[in-house]
Formats: structure tokens, sequence, C-alpha cells
């Protein structure tokens, strides 16, 4: 952690010598999240092996139980976002969402190997995760002082990665010491997910405000109205066109295997050296985003993606892309929650990251459409070189929509 | 409560949940597998007339093909999909760990490993040519294609010959539709060989759709035949597939064996209407074999008679002719 003894030398509020540089309630949401991602990435990492090594199912059959509800999870996320304003309790609806996907790990071996149960409890799993990342997000914006949030949300998105990190080493260290008892890794994820809740309830702080009277409105219709205001409709925007011309990961490791001529053996290991810079940089451009403006390290981390995309269509450095893409996330993922939730009102903070969450989902999802048709079509170079014109002059536009906030 | 008040309060949580995990674990770990009886190898086990299969632990076995309820005689490593042609045998062993893995072993007559090839993914398929000369797998690796999450193909053929080795054959030159396609989200699965060690069939998806593609290795190019055909799997007279064709949405009813004559393309079910989901192999010139469940059937490839067990506890079966 970082121990800010001068802080008060930057004429932020002065604090007691030796506090923790981030607030104690985003560290503990940290916390939570490190957790239980350790839970869910565990149990990420063995499902396929479980479904079809262990059950038999063949690997269209767990392609129908991945691509699951994702229109759902949308309509959760929204749902569950303005709930959590309504009643102005982010850790509850939080806590449901934790504790549902908790619930989900000793459903999996109970499910047996029934695809219809199978699927419903992924399902679940997912609506969970759709209910807790707004208010979780909303709860982090509003407890760290406004001109922290990057670092924040650097800080809470580095513990988040180490937890995914961690996830998968654990699974098999306990697939390794039972000699391949799947149900043992689901049981001990669970154990995990429900430290993953306690450390929620017993040390993350809602901040309930009593709401002044009269009573702000905090109906959805309300929630939607958060568009009318310029500022953050420009970041929504901004957020889903930028959505629409990023190229999904899967896409970009893929390429890369290709270009890089890179052994089939190491595959899975792109997605790690990512994560692995977004680990190494959040807290850095996070703080930086403080300090030069959320928006333009939010812009500069999609000239890192542009960036990224023009090194895979030329030499295809490996560790040059990797670095890029880990650098985008760092100073997009966090930032855009910086920088969005000092411009919506407290009492509809969570419905409003969940509609800017849900904008840029979906337009992502779009993007893969696109993508992949524009490959089918014209080829993988092609397709690429689309895409990065494309975010190119998007961030150019973003740069026009966005110069009168920055 | 403080924060310091609630340090025990959790300290409590961690000793209980970690007992809890610890020790679900450690039972795990003892509770009694169940015991497979296999006898000892009796050396030669690669004889012509033997039924090799894996058994419910994973090991390679065989039995007579005139007594297959005789206890299996352990005859190799430890599989996830096995076959054997020719004196020449294939193991996809899976290797899980943080990152998951699988190695396609190939091994001579006396099941002693001759080449080793290290794939990414787990364990799908694996085939080998009537002569022992190409081998086939296929692997499928999660996470690497569009639909954040979905699974993708990855498959392989090596010339045992040669030495030559492809990992990924998505590369190679597809005529679908009668025009050459290129797409992002191409995919192979279940290639099987002709007697040539050239021409091979093999299902191709792409678009949602899935294909039966005919292949020429030498000159490294696949056509598609026609639509809705997977996992072929060529009789040893090399005239007709048997392969399973998708007749349902739901899951559990998905899938139907079909036998196609290619002289005339023309297309029976056979008489199993339970959903299999395994790339068939032929017992005889007039019979396939497949795993249902945790053992393997046997149904006649014409579309008459019935299924019938023919080895309990059993998968990947494979005839040494």
């Amino acid at each position: 952690m970082y121990v800010s003894a001068s802080r008060a030398a930057d004429g932020a509020v002065p604090r007691p010598r030796l506090s923790w540089a981030v607030p104690g309630n985003v560290f503990a949401l940290g916390a939570v999240s490190l957790v239980t991602d350790i839970s869910s990435e565990m149990v990420t990492a063995v499902l396929p092996l479980y479904l079809t090594l262990s059950l038999g199912l063949s690997p269209l059959q767990f392609g129908l139980l991945d691509g699951l509800s994702f229109g759902v999870t949308a309509l959760v996320r929204l749902a569950g976002g303005n709930l959590a304003d309504r009643w102005q309790r982010r850790k509850l609806i939080a806590g449901i969402g934790y504790g549902l996907s908790a619930l989900c790990k000793p459903a999996l071996p109970a499910a047996g190997g029934s695809v219809v149960a199978l699927g419903a409890v992924i399902a679940v799993d997912r609506i969970g995760k759709g209910l807790r990342t707004a208010p979780r997000d909303a709860l982090i914006s509003l407890s760290a002082p406004a001109g922290e949030l990057g670092q924040a949300f650097g800080v809470h998105r580095a513990m988040d990665t180490v937890g995914a990190l961690l996830g998968p080493l654990v699974a098999f260290a306990v697939l390794t010491g039972t000699g391949g008892a799947y149900d043992a890794v689901f049981v001990v994820s669970f154990c995990v997910a429900v430290l993953g809740v306690l450390l929620l309830v017993m040390y993350v702080r809602d901040r309930r405000t009593p709401l002044s009277v009269p009573r702000p409105a905090t109906s959805s219709r309300a929630a939607l109205g958060l568009l009318r205001d310029a500022a953050f409709r420009r970041v929504c925007v901004v957020a889903a066109v930028l959505g629409l011309v990023t190229v999904g990961d899967a896409f970009v490791y893929l390429l890369l295997q290709r270009r890089g001529g890179i052994d089939a053996v190491y595959f899975p290991l792109l997605s790690i050296g990512t994560a692995a810079v977004y680990l190494l940089l959040a807290v850095p451009v996070g703080r930086l985003a403080d300090r030069l403006g959320r928006a333009p390290v939010f812009l500069a981390g999609h000239v890192a993606l542009v960036a990224a995309y023009l090194v895979l269509l030329g030499p295809g450095w490996l560790v040059a892309v990797l670095v890029l893409h880990g650098t985008f996330y760092a100073a997009t993922d966090g930032v855009l929650m910086a920088v969005a939730g000092p411009m919506l009102p407290e009492h509809l903070r969570t419905s409003g990251l969940a509609l800017l969450q849900t904008g840029q989902a979906t337009t992502r999802l779009l993007s893969s459409v696109l993508f992949g048709a524009v490959w089918t079509m014209y080829g993988s170079t092609q397709g690429l070189a689309v895409m990065a014109a494309g975010l190119a002059a998007c961030v150019l536009g973003a740069w026009f929509a966005m110069r009168r906030y920055m | 409560m403080n924060p310091i008040r609630r340090l025990p309060v959790l300290l409590a949580a961690v000793a209980v949940l970690g007992g809890t995990a610890a020790g679900y674990a450690a039972w795990a770990t003892r509770r009694d597998p169940v015991p497979v009886p296999v006898a000892a190898a009796d050396g030669g086990v690669l004889r012509p007339g033997r039924l090799m299969f894996r058994t419910a632990t994973g090991q390679v076995a065989g039995v007579p093909l005139g007594d297959t309820a005789a206890l299996p005689a352990a005859a190799g490593p430890v599989c996830s999909r096995f076959s054997t042609a020719g004196g020449t045998s294939i193991c996809l062993v899976a290797k899980p760990g943080a990152l998951v893995s699988t190695d396609a072993v190939i091994l001579d007559r006396s099941m002693r490993e001759t080449r080793r090839i290290r794939l990414a993914g787990i364990p799908n398929r694996a085939g080998m040519s009537q002569s022992g000369r190409m081998a086939s797998w296929t692997v499928f690796v999660t996470g690497d294609s569009y639909n954040e999450g979905g699974f993708s193909t990855w498959t392989g053929i090596l010339d045992t010959r040669t030495g030559y080795a492809v990992t990924n054959m998505e590369d190679i030159p597809l005529t679908l539709n009668g025009r050459r396609h290129h797409a992002v989200d191409v995919n192979y699965w279940g290639v099987t060989f002709a007697a040539d060690d050239n021409r091979f069939y093999a299902t191709l998806a792409t678009g949602g759709k899935t294909y039966l593609v005919e292949g020429d290795y030498a000159n490294w190019r696949v056509r598609a035949l026609r639509e809705n055909a997977e996992c072929p799997s060529l009789s040893p007279d090399g005239t007709r597939l048997v392969f399973k064709k998708r007749v349902s949405a739901d899951p559990r009813r998905m899938w139907r064996l079909h036998m196609l004559e290619l002289s005339t393309m023309r297309e029976t079910p056979l008489a199993e209407t339970t959903s299999v989901d395994d790339q068939v192999a032929w017992l005889d010139g007039r019979t396939v074999m497949y795993a249902k469940g945790p053992d393997v059937w046997s149904v006649p490839a014409d579309g008459s008679g019935a299924p019938a067990p023919l080895v309990r506890g059993a998968s990947s079966p494979v005839v040494v002719r």
C-alpha cells in the first residue's frame, strides 16, 4: 500500500501521517473483489475441463452454455443499479450480487450432467456479476475524494486483477492436491466466495446520506434523465462509440498468435501478459489521471490501443502489443468510472454508472459481430486496418467532443 | 464494532471457511475411486483381432474381439482419447495446470513413445489412418472466439513418415459453395483419413453452420461437400461415412448418427436413437461402435438392427486390424 506522508504538501486534505493513501472503504472493496475474483476465476479455469472431460459435454454444448444471456445481464445491471439508488442501498444490492454468485459454486456439481441445470446456474452467476458491478463502482466513487478517484479506481482494479491471476493457480493447486476432484475446487471456491461476502458485510460501509427533503427522484425515468446532462451524455456517447471500434480481446490474441507465430501451447499466456501489465500500471496511471485530467488519459489509453493495432499490422512484436494492450486497460477501465462518477448526482450514481457500463458492453458486443463480418469479407489484416482507422478517427472525434469537459 | 473489534470475527470466519475447504479437499482426496479391474499387460498388446479402448480411468486396455466381456488387459498409458492403426497409436493426454494443455503422444507397436507434440487446450478427438501413417487430433481452446468466452477447435495432422506436423489446420484453403471462403470463425474437428493417406474428411464450422469437408493433404486444400455432418468416420472400404447429424436444438437430443453413401451422397439414419456425441469407429465393415454414456455400444451401419452394448466402462474404441 501507499503511505502518504507528503499528502498535506500537495494542498489536498491534510491527513494524519501514515494514513492509507486510499480510503479504507476503497481498500475494503478492493479486498472483496480480490477474494471474489480468486473464487470466480477458479471456476472459470476448470469449468471447460470439468464440463467436457468429467461430464462428457461436447465443445458445442459448452459453447451454448457459455454464450448465454448477455441480454438478461444487461437488463439486470440496469434494474439493479436503479434499485440501489431508489433504496440508497448500494452495499445491499452489491451484496446480493456477490451472494448469488457464491451460491452458484456448490450448485455447479449439484447440477450434475444436466445441461439445462448447468445453464441455469451459469446464468444466475452472470446475473450476480451484473448486479454487483455498478453499485460497487458507485461506492468506490463515493468513498474517495473527487481529486483522487483515478487512484482509487486504480487500486481497486489492481487488486481485482491480482485475484483474477491467482484464481487459476489456486484451482489447479486444489485439483492437483486432490487428484482431480473437481467438486473440491467448487467447494473451495465457495468458501473463498463466502469470505468475500463477509469482507463486504463487515468492512465496506455504504454511504447512506439521508436524502434531502423533498426526496429527489430516483425512478428509472430519472435515471434515463441523466442523459439530459450534456457532460454525462457525451461521456456515454464517447464510451459507446469507442466500444464500437474496439477489437475484442480474443481477436487480438488470435491475431497475435497468428502473426507472431506463437506456439499454441503459449496461447493462454497472452491474456495473462495483458493482465500483468494492467496490474502494474493501474495505480500509476490512475494517479496520472488525477493529475493530468481523466478524460485525456482515457483518450490516451485508446491511442495506446491504436498503437497496439498498428504494431499488430506491422512487425507483430509480442511484448509491445501486450504492453500497449495492458496500458489501454489501465488507462480506460477504472479511469472511465472516475471520469463519469463526479458528473453524476450521488442519489443517481449507481444508475448512471450502470447505464454507462451497459452502453459500453453493448457496443463492444456489436463490435465483435462487426469485426467478424469485416474479417469474413475482406480478411483479417484488412479488418484490423479498418478498426484501427475507425478507432483513430473516433479518438479524434472524442477529443473534440470532450475537450470542453477536460 | 470498529475494524479492530471485527478482526477476531474475521479470523474466526477464515478459520471456519479454511477448515471446511481443507476438510472437504482431504475427504475428496481419500474418497475411494471405483476400482477398475485390469489384467497385467500380456505383451504384444496390439495383436490383430483385439478391441482396444480406454477404461473408465483412462488406461488403454484391450479384449479379444470374440469375447468383449473378458477382463481387459492393460496395454498402454493413460489417455483422454486414443486411437491405433497399422502399428502406430495416438494418445491425447490432458495436462491440467494453471494453463490447461494437451500432449499428443505417438506410440510405436510396443507402445513406446516416439513423438510428443505439445498443444494448448482440451483433448477432443484422435484418429489414425489405416496404414498408421497419418495421425490427426482435435483439441479445443476456450476464450479464443469472438463471442467472449466461446470455444474454438484446433485440429492438427501429423505425417509420421516425414515428421511434419500441422498444429492448427485453420489456414487451409477452403472452398465453400464453389467459392474461396475466408472467415475468422473457421473451425475444424474430427478428421478421418482414407486408405491412400491423402484424402481425408472432417467437420468444418463457420457462420454458425457445420459442413462435411473433403480434404486433399498433398495439395493442402479442402472443399465443403454438404451441410450438417459432424465427426465423420470412413468405413474400412472407403465407400461410406458415418457421422453425427444435428437434429435438435435441445442439448439432450442434439445428434443422431447417420450413414452417408459417398457414391450417391444418400444418407440413412442409424438405428441408434439416443443422441451420441462421439466420432464413431468401425467394428467391422458393417458395424460402427461409439461411446454412449459410460459404455461402448455398437450398431449396424446401414440403419438396420438395434444398438447393443459392446464393452462396459469404456470409451475411444478401436479395432486392431
